[in-house]
């Protein structure tokens, strides 16, 4: 027996995956609601018959989940300067798939323990100082968090040097407290992993039982990461490879929901033009960023104040207005679907200027510097120039006529040429939409993860 | 122990790329035994301060060789009081103006500004040490 079903519990669809690892192929896929308020295995169910439907009954040796419902892994981050330990924390928070409900950096007061309070995030990665430096802010901060009132998980990850004090006072009203190493240890150095796998942890033990999902534990033998962190591990296998299988190579992926747009990208990023001098915090390898201001539905008003109408309206070749009434239309029914030509145009735009937007967020940037030799740069950030693949996920792009048409905001613009986004890439589409399910696999299967990837992920 | 070390921010500020005295500095001052956080050349006055704050350095040494000194150094005493590093050390050095001004000039010019040592172009690393040792205690 070589099946294996791999299950991404999403915040509104159950999306099932049936594979043989054997043969390599997807025996199916299906659907059904998500039912985490009753009980998840409801809409399970459901997406099982469904999928029995087509494939006929089946058996599976193994069955794995990753989940994004009830709202995705809530979590808060705090750091010291907001440019650096605060930024470090928030990015390995989004490393392991976290929903970021807020940043905080310096020394906490009342309002904003009272602010996190109210955030109800389910985990708190507290950081601040470098191995050696500064003490008091991380103490401080631990000492407000104790104030909170409420038995949230913390993952201390700051100056290692003050770490059993400041786990110590934590532990006085927490009971969940995780030491894991410095997310900035030395200046400008990033150290998310460690971080990473300390957030997964405290998700395994005990955000999965918090939200219900362990009612499908007689079924799944685990629900091991959030969907994002899934993605962004399937991304970093079809980019990198294996051992015994060849990645793509430098890679991005786009996923553009009803809410938010995330981004994620497999690649170094270093200059590749000359003259160019490096500044900032260093960027992860596998990166991955979320504009929560950029969706097609929920978050259509926001996409719309942040692309401005003309930007969307230009790309679709209609007048403002008609973009304006569409949005409000989409607004009000999330479910609606666009019913003439006008309203497939400006689709496609919204879908475009997410992409655009949200890539120009992940993306660095060139600033140029005159002297009396001539220009020089400073990059902040990747340069994803040179990146040969765009990779287009998530339900919006899986589901579309045109997803080619929406990723092609990725690429590189002259009217901002101080975006290092990729140049020429060839757009590639997750049509079955396994990604998250493919990194799932690629725990335990990764050479099969990533063939399946090649055969499955095909250009447009 | 590496972390009982004394730490110090060094760097060349503004869109000034001179980095020959940078490296020598660094490793002058790394042999003295102080833990230095070489942030390099094109250093803004912003990241100065952010690295000071998270690393709990005790003294920020500015850098400035192409002639623009007065105008980058500017405002940086400001900047680390207002992030709560008012009692950092400040020192500045390189060629800070441009052509040969009176350094005495100069140096009543940068100390105003705030700077607690302003050298001369040309100043062994050596004395740096000695004077950071003094105003340290150390
Ligand atoms: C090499 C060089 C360059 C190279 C730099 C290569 C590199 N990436 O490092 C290049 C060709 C790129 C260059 C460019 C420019 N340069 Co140039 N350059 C020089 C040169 C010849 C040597 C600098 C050097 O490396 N010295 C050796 C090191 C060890 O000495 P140092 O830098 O002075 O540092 C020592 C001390 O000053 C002190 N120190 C330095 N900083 C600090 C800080 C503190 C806190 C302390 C305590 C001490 C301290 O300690 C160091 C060790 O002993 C000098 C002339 C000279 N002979 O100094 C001109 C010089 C610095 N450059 C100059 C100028 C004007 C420029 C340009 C603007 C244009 C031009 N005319 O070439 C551009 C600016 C580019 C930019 N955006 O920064 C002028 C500056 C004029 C002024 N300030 O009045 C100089 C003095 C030449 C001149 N006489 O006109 N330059």
């Amino acid at each position: 027996m070589n099946n294996i079903l791999l299950i991404d519990f999403g915040s509104t669809y159950t999306k099932i995956t049936a594979v043989d690892i054997e043969k390599e192929v997807v025996l199916g896929t299906a659907r059904g609601i998500t039912t985490v308020e009753t009980d998840i295995m409801d809409g399970l169910n459901q997406a099982m018959e469904a999928l029995f439907l087509k494939t006929g009954k089946l058996e599976f040796k193994k069955v794995l989940g990753c989940s994004s419902a009830a709202g995705g892994l809530k979590m808060v981050a705090i750091g010291l300067v907001p440019e650096l330990t605060a930024e470090a924390a928030k990015r390995a928070a989004l490393g392991a798939g976290a929903k970021i409900m807020g940043v905080y950096g310096n020394e906490l007061n009342e309002y904003e323990i009272q602010e996190i309070a109210q955030l109800q995030p389910e985990i708190i990665l507290l950081a601040g100082g470098t191995d050696g430096g500064n003490k008091e802010v991380i103490l401080h901060n631990a000492r407000m968090l104790t104030t909170i009132g409420k038995d949230i998980p913390v993952i201390v990850a700051g100056n290692k040097s003050v770490a059993p004090q400041v786990i110590r006072i934590l532990l006085e009203s927490m009971t969940e407290v995780v030491h894991t190493e410095n997310v900035m240890p030395k200046l400008n150095e990033l150290n998310i992993e460690p971080a990473r796998e300390a957030i997964r942890g405290v998700f395994l033990k005990r955000i999965v039982q918090a939200k219900g999902l362990n009612k499908a534990n007689q079924f799944v033998d685990d629900v091991v990461m959030p969907t994002p962190a899934a993605v962004l591990k399937a991304a970093e296998l079809l980019g990198k490879g294996t051992d015994y299988e060849t990645g793509l190579g430098d890679l991005m992926v786009v996923d553009i929901g009803g809410a938010t747009t995330d981004v994620y990208s497999i690649a170094k990023g270093d200059p590749t033009k000359s003259n160019v001098a490096l500044r900032g915090l260093p960027e992860p390898f596998a990166k991955r960023t979320v504009e929560g201001d950029l969706g097609m539905r929920y978050s259509a008003t926001a996409l719309f104040k942040a692309a401005g109408a003309k930007m969307i309206a230009d790309y679709a070749r209609v007048s403002t207005q008609d973009v304006e009434a569409y949005v409000k239309k989409v607004e009000e029914n999330i479910e609606y679907l666009p019913q003439n030509d006008v309203e497939r145009k400006v689709e496609i735009a919204m879908g475009r200027a997410c992409t655009s937007l949200a890539v120009e967020r992940h993306v660095g940037q060139l600033e140029t510097i005159f002297t009396l030799l001539g220009s020089a740069f400073v990059q902040k950030g990747k340069d994803l120039s040179a990146v040969k693949n765009v990779v287009g996920t998530g339900g919006v792009i899986v589901h579309h006529e045109q997803p080619k048409e929406i990723l092609k905001g990725a690429t590189y613009s002259e009217s901002t040429p101080e975006m290092l986004k990729p140049e020429c890439p060839d757009y590639l589409i997750d049509e079955d939409y396994i990604m998250a399910s493919m990194g799932l696999l690629g725990e335990a299967y990764p050479d099969v993860a990533v063939r399946m990837m090649k055969k499955y992920i095909v250009r447009r | 122990m590496e972390n009982s070390k004394v730490k110090v921010v060094l760097g060349v500020i503004g869109a000034d790329c001179h980095a020959v005295g940078n490296k020598i500095l660094n490793y002058a001052l790394t042999a003295a035994g102080f833990e230095v956080i070489n942030l390099g050349v094109l250093v803004p006055q912003e990241e100065f301060v952010n690295a000071a704050i998270e690393t709990d350095a005790k003294a920020i040494l500015v850098a400035s060789l192409y002639g623009h000194g007065e105008i980058d150094c500017r405002g940086l005493k400001e900047r680390c009081r207002e992030a709560g590093l008012g009692d950092i050390l400040l020192y500045v050095g390189g060629n800070l103006v441009v052509g040969k001004t009176d350094f005495t000039e100069v140096h009543n010019k940068f100390i105003e500004m705030g700077y607690d040592r302003v050298y001369e172009p040309g100043i062994l690393p050596d004395q740096v040490v000695i004077d950071l040792k003094n105003d340290l205690g150390l």
